[in-house]
């Protein structure tokens, strides 16, 4: 069966999605990606979309449900490279895509996940220094 | 060019397939990128529909001609069991299934012209159409 190729980088899972999807193989990433991100413990997710031609409202709902799945599991997503016509298609279409970071390209993607895990693990150290003052 | 082309909506793949031949005809017909991707994502709701909630059935594609523009016209046909209330089913939000209920009204706003037939138990047909320019 056909599946879209999960990659870890450190901390960070990696999904480019390079085929027009069909609906059954837009449902496996999502189970899959949720499977990744438990057994990996993966603190980041990025989904690369440069190759999508368009998003239609399953494939949005598929995002959707992956950012919500990923935060559960304390995970944050990031999607990048969505086409300009496919975000104008988007809006049109009434989609919104809630709980879900963007960002340009794959590079500012993973500094924005960085980015974020950096300021989670300060905040914890910050916690922990409060702690032990009192 | 006068084109007209008949595809099964069967499966999910015939539903890729209508999407790949939508495309081809609107790069053929002149349609700015855009135009494409609105026309390419109204005919993937519009065979999804017909594929989940219509049981499978055809979708044509036809090419327009008036007044010295073009138009790219689909005509998503099944024999399913039809819409008993087709505002409600317009609405957006409001689904049947498990979608997000945007494929009906969303391939309205992304089309020039949109007509629906449907009653319970006689099937449903949509049919769209986009004007170049």
């Amino acid at each position: 069966m056909d599946r879209i190729p999960i990659l870890r980088m450190g901390r960070f899972l990696l999904v480019t999605i390079q085929v027009d999807m069909h609906d059954q193989l837009a449902t496996q990433l999502q189970d899959d990606l949720t499977q990744q991100i438990a057994k990996t413990k993966a603190r980041g997710v990025l989904i690369d979309i440069s190759s999508l031609e368009l998003v239609d409202s399953f494939m949005g709902r598929m995002l959707v449900n992956i950012a919500l799945m990923a935060r559960v599991l304390d995970a944050q997503t990031v999607l990048v490279g969505m086409k300009p016509a496919v975000a104008i298609t988007l809006v049109e279409l009434g989609l919104s895509l809630p709980g879900i970071r963007t960002a340009l390209n794959v590079e500012k993607g993973m500094a924005l996940l960085r980015a974020s895990l950096a300021e989670e693990t300060e905040d914890a150290e910050d916690a922990e220094d409060a702690h032990g003052e009192a | 060019m006068a084109k007209r082309e008949v595809l099964p909506i069967r499966d999910q793949s015939d539903v890729v397939r209508v999407r790949h031949s939508v495309r081809v005809l609107a790069i053929e017909l002149g349609f700015k990128v855009v135009d494409q991707t609105k026309i390419v994502t109204a005919a993937s709701e519009l065979g999804r529909n017909t594929l989940v909630h219509g049981r499978g059935g055809d979708c044509t594609l036809e090419v327009l001609e008036q007044d010295g523009r073009r138009g790219l016209k689909l005509t998503f046909q099944d024999n399913g069991p039809g819409i008993a209330d087709i505002q409600l089913a317009l609405k957006d939000g409001y689904t049947s299934g498990d979608g997000m209920g945007l494929g009906l009204g969303g391939a309205r706003r992304l089309m020039s012209e949109f007509d629906i037939e449907s009653a319970p138990g006689k099937g449903t047909r949509v049919s769209v159409i986009r004007w170049n320019p």
